[in-house]
């Protein structure tokens, strides 16, 4: 156990290189790298179609990458799946349930194919399914189950073989607020006890509230990686915003502070800033300096959602659906709309 | 335990699987038994006089034409489940869990084999079903339980080649009607073959590919082991042979396909 310990420590969980993947002319995976320390949380954050599914399918053995190296737990991608597939757990976009037996046969189905004892497989899958909140719909058949179960179970069912590295693709897609937040907890748990969480996911907020480390894929590439914070620095966006309620203090801020953004109806002006310590008093001592106060002073940090739309290169949200498809970009939205459907196959 | 263990133990579980999926849902075994009962007792009752008239030169006896009549249906049996296994393959190839079991360390040849094993078993429960039936109409056999024992042996082994072929077809379809198109042979062949007449009653452009087509000589053989009545050397090697190339071809097919990376 302990000698397991340090071996992980010195080798990322996860060490990809140069990975691509193409069906027919279409490029799925253009050479991506990826590192991912042993118990961190690696998200990968993408809209539909960018290539998740596909490098997770990758990294889990479950299809072949057409270039590139990677390492899972300490072994080799191309020349020991075997090995891998006992350190990893992978839970699909898509459910990976037995809809035909009950909750209870699938966990004692994957306790055997962990060739686990009959005792030991018994006492595992009872835990699980009590830590799964699933013990009282152990006797129903997994087809019965809601939304929420069927990924809980489908987690619970993952994590019999105790893995070391867990592939989750887009783990609360399609789930209602609540059972998103039990997810979030239960990854967050499985992180506390050491285990190293490979995450896909299109919800900005998700990655931001679990992952160490966020690599941004759009149509095959990494455009970013960094931690939530790297990433929203890397984006313009950030601004100090001052508010007044005398007009003609507004207007002498205004004339006083240069590249100011300002707003004569709601008196706000809008410094670009990245809110570091230096920049908020410089702008406090131009204020001194021209003898305006402000009644309110906010500091403005660019969300992920300001990242992601600047990285993946496709309109924001609150504009028109017009502007979204708009002649700008289409030949971006033509191919991220192809890409998906490959991905989906792969999926399946 | 060592690798070998290991693939064995994984065949149990999927074979265990298989059975619980069987013992939830009889209704589909069921459904398949259906088609060879009613046409046993469709040329047994409304047929059998014109039928067995036509086989024994102009003399009705309907008792008669039930021995003739049982070995063919019971292979057809074995057709039937056959496909219903072509069926459930493809199904459970669209499953999320298939993907599951892909990237776990299991013997992969497991899936297929707990396949092949439960349709094999339920078959034979079939086969039972089946000649309780044909005892209950008439069927006298009159085999000695070592004649038994290599007519239980025949009909696994028939049923073993069929199940490996319908796995591969199942691989091969997309979804569940594809592979019960593709599985038509096996319901179709024994109509084909010497179930219901005798080949040399056949025209003879047809007669050729009656006699040597895969259920001719397994009926023959079981015929002969059942009833009494002369299997002949041709019939028995060509029905083991059958057996073995089938099972061999549609294990390495299905084995081939399965190891193929999941495209769709």
């Amino acid at each position: 156990m302990l000698c397991g310990m340090t071996t992980s420590h010195h080798e990322p969980a996860i060490a990809a290189t140069g990975l691509r993947k193409a069906y027919g002319d279409k490029t799925v995976l253009d050479g991506i790298d990826i590192q991912v320390p042993a118990g961190t949380v690696f998200s990968l954050l993408g809209p539909n179609g960018a290539g998740k599914t596909t490098a997770v399918n990758i990294l889990s053995t479950l299809i072949s990458a057409d270039a590139g190296t990677a390492r899972i737990a300490g072994h080799d991608l191309a020349t020991e799946a075997h090995a891998i597939r006992s350190a990893i757990g992978v839970t699909g976009q898509f459910s990976a349930v037995d809809g035909l037996i009950t909750g209870e046969e699938n966990m004692l189905l994957m306790a055997d194919l962990h060739h686990l004892s009959r005792t030991e497989g018994r006492r595992v899958v009872a835990g699980l399914l009590e830590r799964f909140d699933l013990a009282e719909a152990a006797k129903k058949p997994a087809s019965t189950y809601s939304g929420g179960m069927k990924r809980r179970l489908d987690i619970a069912m993952t994590l019999v073989g105790d893995p070391r590295v867990i592939f989750l693709d887009e783990p609360t897609t399609g789930l209602d607020p609540r059972s998103r937040h039990t997810m979030w907890q239960i990854i967050r748990e499985l992180v506390g006890g050491g285990t190293t969480v490979f995450l896909t996911t299109q919800y900005l907020e998700e990655a931001d509230e679990l992952a160490d480390r966020i690599a941004v894929l759009n149509g095959g590439r990494l455009v970013a990686q960094g931690s939530a914070e790297e990433l929203k620095r890397l984006v313009p966006g950030g601004h100090v915003r001052l508010r007044f309620s005398d007009p003609e203090a507004h207007g002498r801020a205004a004339t006083a502070l240069r590249e100011v953004t300002r707003d004569d109806q709601a008196l706000t002006l809008q410094i670009p800033s990245d809110g570091s310590q230096r920049e908020l008093r410089a702008i406090l001592d131009w204020l001194d300096a021209a003898g305006v106060e402000a009644d309110e002073l906010s500091v403005h940090t660019p969300d992920l959602d300001d990242v992601f739309f600047a990285l993946t290169g496709s309109s924001v949200p609150a504009q028109s659906a017009q502007s979204a498809q708009s002649a700008q970009s289409p030949q971006p939205a033509q191919s991220a709309q192809s890409a998906q459907s490959a991905d989906k196959e792969t999926a399946r | 335990m060592s690798t070998a263990g290991h693939a064995f133990r994984d065949n149990l579980t999927m074979l265990r699987r298989n059975l619980l999926h069987a013992r939830r849902y009889p209704s589909l075994t069921l459904n398949i038994m259906l088609t060879p009962v009613m046409l046993l007792l469709l040329f047994v009752y409304v047929f059998g006089n014109v039928m067995s008239a036509g086989i024994n030169g102009g003399h009705a006896d309907r008792a008669d034409y039930v021995s003739y009549i049982v070995p063919g249906i019971l292979l057809m049996t074995v057709g039937m489940t056959a496909l219903g296994t072509a069926v459930s393959v493809a199904t459970d190839m669209t499953e999320g869990i298939m993907a599951r079991f892909r990237t776990m360390a299991i013997s992969r040849a497991s899936v297929l084999i707990g396949h092949v094993a439960g349709n094999v078993i339920q078959t034979m429960l079939a086969l039972l079903g089946i000649l309780g039936i044909g005892l209950a109409i008439g069927f006298r056999p009159d085999a000695t339980p070592v004649e038994w024992i290599a007519a239980a042996g025949l009909m696994t082994l028939v049923s073993l080649a069929l199940t490996w072929i319908a796995v591969g077809m199942g691989l091969a379809s997309p979804n569940a009607e594809g592979a019960s198109n593709m599985g038509l042979p096996l319901t179709m062949l024994p109509l084909l073959s010497s179930a219901f007449v005798p080949v040399d009653a056949m025209p003879g452009w047809f007669r050729w590919f009656a006699e040597y087509q895969p259920f001719s000589p397994a009926i023959e053989t079981l015929r002969g082991l059942l009833l009494g009545t002369g299997i002949g050397t041709k019939n028995a090697v060509l029905a083991v042979a059958w057996c073995l190339g089938l099972s061999l071809l549609g294990y390495l097919w299905s084995k081939a396909q399965f190891n193929r990376e999941p495209k769709r």
